[in-house]
């Protein structure tokens, strides 16, 4: 378990102080958000109406871009292959890493919403619902989102292949997520359907990305 | 077959099928036969369908289309599943045939599928008014070519195909798991968003005189799909074949070369 913790460490350490990387993401992800007037116009109806549904577009996209970096310094380093050999197995080094990249990718993504909500004119109860929505799916997207890494690190040009596989994949959260945020108070059918995606593919996801970095590195 | 060979215990009929040499000798005499069946088939398919099945009393002749869309829809998801059955001979048995059957039949499932939306919107523009509806069924279809594009992308990014059947064998065993999420996530959003739409199920009754030419046409369509599987696969064997000579002839001549 502390080499489970140490790997965490690692990542969060790595992430810090070579820096920057956690910012930017969150900087395009408000970018995306501040687009959309320009696309749609100023009117703050139909922003607010759309807010969810935008700042949920911007979260997805803006974990897909990070993908790449979960696996890919690793594996030019050599430190997953190290990984490989460990004393613990690969599948718990998988899940550290993607819960410590749920940590840098997501989280800065959340704690910036309310910048999002003032932009695009979303009033408070719905806000909470979509931070809500977004603490229990965005782990379901680094789940994913880790097998497509898994897949595309021996890629030299993976960088855009992983979203390509993974989108699709991810559909269902993007329904569920968003539906949680519209759905009328006191109906929680799509927040408890996006909580089991949830914590299956948190669940699934070590086994299948540890299998695509076996297989593919033989 | 050599002697130490037939020292070994004996394999089933299938693995013998199955090796890549015993394939090739065996599915070239078989491919002629087939396509004479699949033709046959075919023509007995098109004339129940265009001459011996009636009109639909509301949809008229449009009705016709079903006999081309319904077995395209069919193979949309057949293929899949001959997909995943492949990807688990690559990662279970890590069978050289597995990986060629899963890597041909993925172009063939994404032709299939975009044929079923194809013929799907023409259907849909006389009978419901519209080319393109966020019908369920319409939207996992098209989410399923996605992920056959996908597939068919991972292939062609990678240059070490081994190392390729493996990786793709693992996102099509992810795929099938997140199908069925996919198709009952959308079924739940459209019926969220559109209670009671212009799309009403015909009802599972159907007269025997559609079912005729339907099942016809599906079988049809299935053999169409075996067969070009059978030819896509050793195309397949016979360009990674010419490909290893390629490669030994330049080694050949860089060692001539070098001396």
């Amino acid at each position: 378990m502390s080499a489970v913790f140490a790997v965490i460490g690692r990542e969060l350490r790595l992430a810090t102080r070579t820096g920057g990387d956690a910012l930017t993401l969150v900087l395009f992800f408000v970018m995306v958000g501040a687009v959309v007037p320009f696309a749609i116009g100023p009117d703050r109806t139909l922003l607010a109406k759309l807010a969810p549904g935008l700042i949920w577009i911007a979260a997805f996209l803006s974990m897909l871009l990070g993908l790449d970096r979960l696996f890919r310094a690793d594996e030019d380093d050599g430190s997953l292959l190290l990984f490989r050999h460990a004393a613990i197995p690969l599948e718990a080094v998988v899940a550290a890493k993607v819960l410590a990249h749920w940590l840098l990718s997501a989280v800065p993504l959340i704690v910036a919403t309310p910048l999002l909500a003032v932009l695009l004119a979303l009033d408070m109860p719905s806000w909470g619902r979509t931070v809500l929505a977004l603490l229990i799916g965005t782990p379901a997207l680094t789940a994913f989102g880790a097998i497509g890494a898994a897949v595309t690190v021996s890629l030299k040009r993976g960088g855009l292949l992983a979203p390509v596989l993974i989108l699709p994949l991810c559909i269902p959260v993007l329904i569920f997520g968003v539906a949680l945020v519209a759905a009328p108070d006191g109906s929680n059918a799509a927040l408890l359907f996006l909580a089991a995606l949830s914590l299956v593919s948190v669940a699934f996801c070590p086994f299948a990305a540890a299998l695509a970095l076996r297989v593919g590195s033989e | 077959m050599t002697d130490t060979a037939t020292q070994l215990k004996k394999p089933n009929w299938f693995s013998r099928l199955a090796h890549p040499g015993a394939f090739m000798s065996w599915s070239r005499p078989a491919l002629w036969p087939l396509g004479l069946v699949t033709s046959v088939v075919f023509a007995i398919g098109l004339w129940f369908a265009f001459f011996n099945s009636p009109a639909d009393y509301q949809m008229g002749e449009t009705v016709r289309i079903m006999y081309i869309h319904v077995p395209n829809a069919w193979l949309s998801q057949f293929v899949y599943g001959i997909m995943v059955v492949a990807s688990l001979g690559t990662l279970v048995w890590r069978h050289p045939l597995a990986d060629v059957a899963a890597k041909s039949a993925a172009p063939l499932g994404a032709t299939f599928t975009a044929m079923a939306l194809f013929s799907g919107a023409l259907w849909g523009r006389p009978t419901w008014g519209t080319f393109w509806e966020w019908d369920g069924r319409m939207t996992s279809t098209l989410i399923l070519l996605f992920i056959y594009l996908g597939i068919i992308a991972l292939w062609r990014a990678f240059d070490d195909q081994l190392r390729a059947a493996r990786i793709v064998a693992v996102v099509t065993l992810v795929g099938a798991l997140d199908i069925p999420v996919i198709k009952f996530s959308v079924d739940w959003w459209n019926t969220l968003h559109q209670p009671a739409s212009i799309i009403t199920p015909t009802g599972p009754k159907m007269p025997p005189s559609l079912l005729t030419p339907l099942f016809t046409m599906m079988i049809a369509f299935t053999l169409l799909f075996v067969l070009l599987h059978l030819v896509s696969m050793r195309t397949e064997i016979l360009g990674r074949r010419a490909e290893t000579l390629g490669r030994q002839a330049a080694a050949k001549l860089a060692t001539v070369g070098a001396a």
